[in-house]
């Protein structure tokens, strides 16, 4: 046992300090010089102070503004820790629903979240994106079609011809990967950030 | 199911098996101790370790030699990485102030790691401090997957070796995998993964104020790194809580289209260092092949349920597949392939809520995992995995002809067949027994998020991925518990350790061996005969062990939900 302990030991430490900080740290310094704007979680500035990162969805509830996909994170009660709260787009308590296929919970919720869209936008088929959680509760897509049905009331609420915007959205939808890999879709605040500067002018 | 999403998966087959015979080469060099590309490099490395921890390199193990030094490399590291998520709040590197993970949890995380599991009982961004991501949980992604492959390559040289009576050194297996295999390979995708968008940082969480002038805390870390083991090594632990799903650990369709590749790229090519090994590259091909076709199938159901939706969404005209759960950036195809993968082989990173799969389309998973993880499967587990099922399927072709079994001109025997049948029904045991305990206790009962057959499937999930060593959930079940975290820990101690020993018996056994040269009678063990008798016994143990309670969760649950039936919360 004992002509055991000392190859496990040191082995154990020095792998330990290769694979655990050596390996990490590399990377990190690494990453830092390559990809500085990436390694820092490609955050985006507007006037000197940082409006979220590219790859990490927002909550957006003005009329005016493309809406993402519903966010099933939570955040600690204030008036309780114990218990949790709503907090779509937590950014620090990543999620999904976990609700299964046959549970009313998400039965009834995507009843009401559908019947509102009908109201918004009524003849329009509501697209199945706009009324299902993601899996961390932080996408930062949503489909083509789910922006186009966005359309009339973001035009209404910003006082743009609707035209105009759906210009917008088409310029803003991103292809499959190589014309192959994972879905066509747009980038919610990056939409609404060009949705801002188009109004600014 | 569209065009474009069976062109994505015939992609991702193509890439994984073109990959088969490089990754093949390179790793049987390494076992082999030969010289390498790297060796200038690393050579001076590995020797000053040899060095420094008394090795001799050139001295070999004894089955039971090299079981115990595994076994007491393992606990050492149990240890290690307990203290450190005990006392993350007093070291180094936390920059968000976490605190002491509590026993219960650092026992289970601990356990989950070491036997490359990596169930999610902790929260990820919420409950760990940078070191203990880096220190902790980043280097037994490493080494627990390191030992996966020594054991397989100790279990290979049972096979190749005649009349011997060692298995190889535990020491030099370990630190030669490590070094020459998984370090290089995890550097460059680490830096792929940086140029995609995953984070690598240490600094703290960032404060955003958005458009709509609300605060979002956005945490981050050194990210890619972790990511990069977690895939290559099959361990699936997620930085985030979210795991891929995460735009942080898998920000576009590429890098996830990478990140499935190399779950299955060490794993798949493992097959071809045992054809290479044993002298005879068309017996790895053989073991391909019979997982090839349980993974082909796999897919088609998963991916068929998950796009042809639920009652639920369509009943309420929502066309387009079941996207509860699921990233825009991935859609259906690659979410659904993403699961298939990462149960099959021992992964269990997610980049989509199983929770919220429908029935089938989450059925697949479970079966997955329930076979023993042997559909390619984690970084050497899958092999060694799958040749204790080779051992039996050759025993009863014996049996159905009436001759002595022999596989690779090893006679198989009584202990063999023993030990095989000890490392497959150690997995039911705590998969259905662990399931059959919280089914009846309260403490078990008050786990489960959802009612009705879908919360059973949430209990049964989560023994059947502990036991097998895979640490994907259905995230509903409130797991951080004193129940949930001390009975999932045993699951995995005995999933992983009471499979490895087994294997390595049977090794020692088969080294001892002489071999027989091939006769008239032998049966060829590298075509199409052997390939469907394979995939029959598997099917056939897996079958009638697990049907009963596969019936009772998600075959249910697709009828009922088939007829409209829906489920409260809290039932």
């Amino acid at each position: 046992m004992s002509n055991l302990l000392r190859p496990a030991l040191v082995l154990l430490v020095a792998l330990t300090a290769v694979t655990g900080l050596a390996y990490p740290l590399a990377v990190t310094g690494l990453a830092g010089i390559i990809f500085p704007a990436e390694a820092a979680g490609s955050l985006i500035q507007r006037d000197g102070r940082v409006v979220g990162s590219a790859l990490i969805g927002q909550s957006f509830t003005d009329a005016g503004n493309f809406h993402g996909r519903p966010s099933a994170t939570t955040a600690p009660d204030p008036a309780d820790a114990a218990k949790t709260v709503p907090a779509p787009y937590n950014a620090a308590n990543s999620m999904g629903s976990n609700l299964g296929p046959t549970s009313v919970a998400l039965a009834e919720r995507l009843r009401g979240d559908v019947e509102r869209l009908k109201a918004e936008n009524p003849g329009q088929p509501v697209p199945v994106d706009l009324v299902t959680t993601s899996g961390s509760g932080l996408d930062p897509d949503i489909s083509p079609e789910a922006a186009l049905f966005q359309v009339p009331r973001v035009a209404r609420a910003r006082n743009l011809p609707e035209d105009t915007v759906r210009g917008l959205v088409t310029a803003q939808v991103q292809g499959r990967t190589l014309g192959l890999l994972g879905e066509p879709r747009v980038n919610v605040l990056a939409l609404n950030l060009a949705l801002d500067d188009l109004s600014r002018r | 199911m569209t065009f474009n999403g069976w062109i994505q998966i015939a992609l991702f087959c193509a890439v994984v098996l073109a990959l088969v015979k490089p990754l093949g080469l390179y790793m049987t060099r390494v076992f082999t101790g030969e010289r390498t590309l790297l060796s200038p490099l690393l050579a001076p490395i590995e020797r000053g370790l040899y060095r420094a921890a008394g090795i001799d390199a050139r001295h070999e193990q004894t089955w039971l030699g090299y079981g115990l030094a595994m076994l007491v490399f393992h606990g050492l590291g149990f240890l290690l990485l307990y203290a450190v998520l005990r006392l993350q709040d007093g070291l180094p590197l936390n920059p968000m102030g976490q605190a002491a993970v509590a026993p219960d949890l650092a026992f289970n995380t601990a356990a989950s790691f070491v036997t490359n599991t990596n169930w999610q009982n902790y929260g990820g961004e919420s409950t760990l401090s940078y070191l203990s991501q880096m220190l902790g949980l980043t280097h037994q992604n490493f080494l627990s997957a390191a030992t996966g492959m020594a054991v397989a390559v100790a279990l290979i040289r049972g096979f190749s070796r005649a009349s011997a009576r060692t298995v190889g050194s535990f020491w030099v297996d370990l630190t030669r995998c490590t070094l020459y295999v998984l370090l290089p390979l995890c550097a460059g995708l680490a830096l792929f993964y940086v140029a995609q968008g995953i984070p690598q940082t240490l600094s703290p969480s960032v404060e955003a104020t958005t458009l709509e002038g609300t605060k979002q805390t956005i945490a981050l870390g050194p990210v890619a790194s972790q990511v990069a083991i977690k895939m290559l090594g099959t361990n699936g632990g997620g930085f985030f809580n979210a795991n891929a799903a995460h735009p942080f650990e898998n920000p576009t369709a590429l890098a996830n289209f990478v990140q499935i590749v190399s779950i299955f790229a060490l794993g798949a090519a493992f097959t071809n260092v045992f054809g290479r090994m044993v002298g005879d590259e068309r017996q790895g091909w053989a073991i391909l092949a019979a997982m090839g076709v349980l993974f082909l199938a796999g897919v088609a159901v998963t991916y068929g349920s998950e796009a042809a939706g639920s009652s639920v969404l369509n009943g309420l005209g929502l066309s387009g597949g079941n996207m509860e759960g699921k990233e825009i950036r991935f859609g259906i195809p690659a979410s659904a392939l993403f699961a298939v993968v990462t149960t099959a082989a021992s992964c269990g990173a997610v980049n989509a809520m199983h929770d919220s799969f429908t029935a089938l389309g989450g059925l697949i998973p479970m079966l997955n995992m329930q076979l023993g993880e042997i559909i390619v499967g984690g970084v050497g587990a899958g092999l060694y995995g799958m040749l204790v099922f080779v051992v039996v399927a050759i025993f009863v072709a014996g049996l159905m002809v009436g001759r002595t079994p022999e596989y690779l001109g090893k006679k198989i025997e009584a202990r063999e067949v023993k030990m095989a049948m000890l490392a497959i029904l150690c997995l039911p045991l705590m998969m259905l027994g662990g399931t059959a305990l919280a089914t009846v206790l309260p403490a078990g009962l008050a786990g489960p998020a959802n009612a009705g057959p879908h919360g059973f499937s949430e209990i049964l999930y989560a023994f059947t991925s502990a036991a097998a060593n895979n640490g994907s959930a259905l995230g509903g079940l409130t797991g951080n518990t004193l129940f949930y975290n001390s009975l999932l820990a045993i699951g995995m101690l005995v999933g992983r350790f009471f499979v490895i020993v087994p294997a390595l018996a049977i090794a020692g056994s088969l080294a001892a061996k002489k071999t027989l040269p091939a006769s008239a009678g032998t049966l060829p063990t590298h075509g199409g005969l052997f390939v469907g008798l394979l995939v029959g016994v598997i099917l056939i143990v897996g079958g009638l062990t697990f049907f009963p309670s596969l019936a009772l969760g998600p075959i249910v649950e697709h009828f009922a939900g088939a007829a409209g039936q829906t489920f409260p919360a809290g039932g």
